[in-house]
């Protein structure tokens, strides 16, 4: 039976009532078409980042200066993959399957977070992923716990639960290089000064530049604006690097007495577009890489289909 | 590739609590999505038994159908032990 327009105003009049309600919608619900895809988007480009995520890490698993730091940083990595994995099954409850989803990304239709594709040049750079990339992931996620997709909220739920030993393995690792020998020291610094916009930038476009922020609250698919988030990352961090004893990232970092946060000046958006485009120094790399590693994994994925029809028949013929 | 299929998959967290939903994921077979469960949910000790389901043999109640569904159950408090109105001195029961 078609819904005729009076009845899908209804359905929509429900809908809201729910969100507003703080209710969860889940998969079978009824939902508009530009709430499933918006939903679909983001939790589509999410679990595609936390896949991309593991690349610039997973360079230094080999060289991590010991076996302690290279155990941990295996862990880490592994927990990426798994927070992949649940947010690709969230995205698949909404009818789109594992293969399209990774296919729009392998033909650059769908994104992933940009600051995956700067490159990690040196170990003090997985310091500074951990503590500054995993920290803002992590206050992006803590607010998305309560996202209105209740499998996205659930997803979001169990990957904050993994997330902090991730800050804390990079700070860490930052606190030994800051209070090591000069050298080291200054290549703290350096993977401060080189993360830390790109780190502030993972929070999207500032509230003027996103025009469908707006929707996104409203269907409280988004809890807080991408500059609420960015401040309450800053405010967070600046106590961390002081205890780290070195320098500000930015001369324009300063406490503002009337805001009751940080100022921390103009961030170069024009850099950010560019690298969303695909002029970043590492898209080209990390999509080949990602498109290797799947193209590479199809003859195991053959190996078990093969094995399980062979069980099968087997089992069949001696019934 | 096509897909393989989808598990659902249950976690126990400790002995005397109920298996509960945490997740689903894709493996060709039950054993390969009970291998699969324990690498992915329970990495930290979250649990002390794994059940996985295949997806498609979750039958599951319709939400449209809520109301008609549930229903019957909407009007009978005498279910509720608050129905009883009791004197103060023994209403600890
Ligand atoms: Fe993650
Ligand atoms: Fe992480």
């Amino acid at each position: 039976m078609p819904n005729s327009e009076a009845n899908l105003e209804q359905l929509e009049v429900d809908f809201q009532a729910r969100i507003d309600a703080e209710e969860r919608i889940e998969p079978k619900d009824w939902m508009p078409e530009k709430y499933r895809k918006t939903v679909l988007r983001q939790m589509s480009q999410h679990a595609h980042s936390e896949v991309i995520g593991m690349q610039p890490e997973g360079n230094w698993i080999t060289r991590a200066p010991s076996l302690h730091r290279k155990i941990v940083l295996l862990a880490k990595v592994q927990d990426e993959a798994g927070h992949g994995l649940y947010l690709y099954s969230a995205a698949e409850t909404l009818g789109a399957t594992r293969e399209e989803l990774v296919q729009l990304m392998h033909e650059g239709k769908a994104k992933y977070s940009s600051i995956f594709n700067y490159p990690t040049l040196t170990w003090a750079d997985i310091g500074a992923i951990g503590w500054l990339v995993d920290g803002a992931a992590i206050v992006n996620q803590v607010a998305l716990q309560r996202t209105s997709y209740g499998p996205y909220s659930r997803s979001m739920i169990r990957i904050c639960k993994e997330e902090s030993f991730h800050q804390r393995q990079g700070y860490e690792i930052m606190l030994k290089l800051a209070n090591g020998s000069p050298e080291q020291k200054a290549m703290a610094q350096d993977a401060l000064n080189r993360f830390w916009e790109p780190s502030l930038m993972m929070f999207g476009p500032t509230d003027a530049d996103s025009p469908n922020s707006a929707q996104s609250m409203k269907w409280k698919i988004k809890r807080k604006s991408n500059d609420e988030l960015r401040q309450a990352f800053v405010d967070q961090t600046i106590k961390q690097i002081e205890v780290l004893g070195l320098e500000m990232p930015s001369k324009d970092i300063k406490w503002n007495e009337e805001r009751g946060h940080y100022d921390f000046g103009e961030l170069n958006w024009d850099e950010f577009f560019a690298v969303i485009k695909g002029n970043g120094p590492c898209n080209r790399q990390r999509l080949a890489h990602h498109k290797k590693a799947h193209d590479e994994g199809a003859w195991v994925r053959e190996a078990a289909r093969a094995y399980e029809a062979k069980k099968k028949a087997r089992a069949e013929k001696a019934a | 590739m096509s897909n393989m299929p989808l598990f659902e998959v249950f976690v126990r967290s400790k002995r005397g609590l109920d298996h509960t939903h945490c997740g689903s994921l894709h493996a060709e077979n039950a054993e390969q999505a009970l291998e699969y469960a324990r690498d992915v949910y329970t990495r930290r000790s979250e649990g002390v038994s794994i059940w996985v389901v295949k997806a498609s043999d979750v039958t599951a109640s319709q939400e449209s159908d809520r109301d008609s569904f549930y229903d019957p159950m909407d009007d009978k408090p005498y279910r509720h032990a608050t129905h009883y109105v009791l004197p103060d001195e023994v209403n600890n029961m």
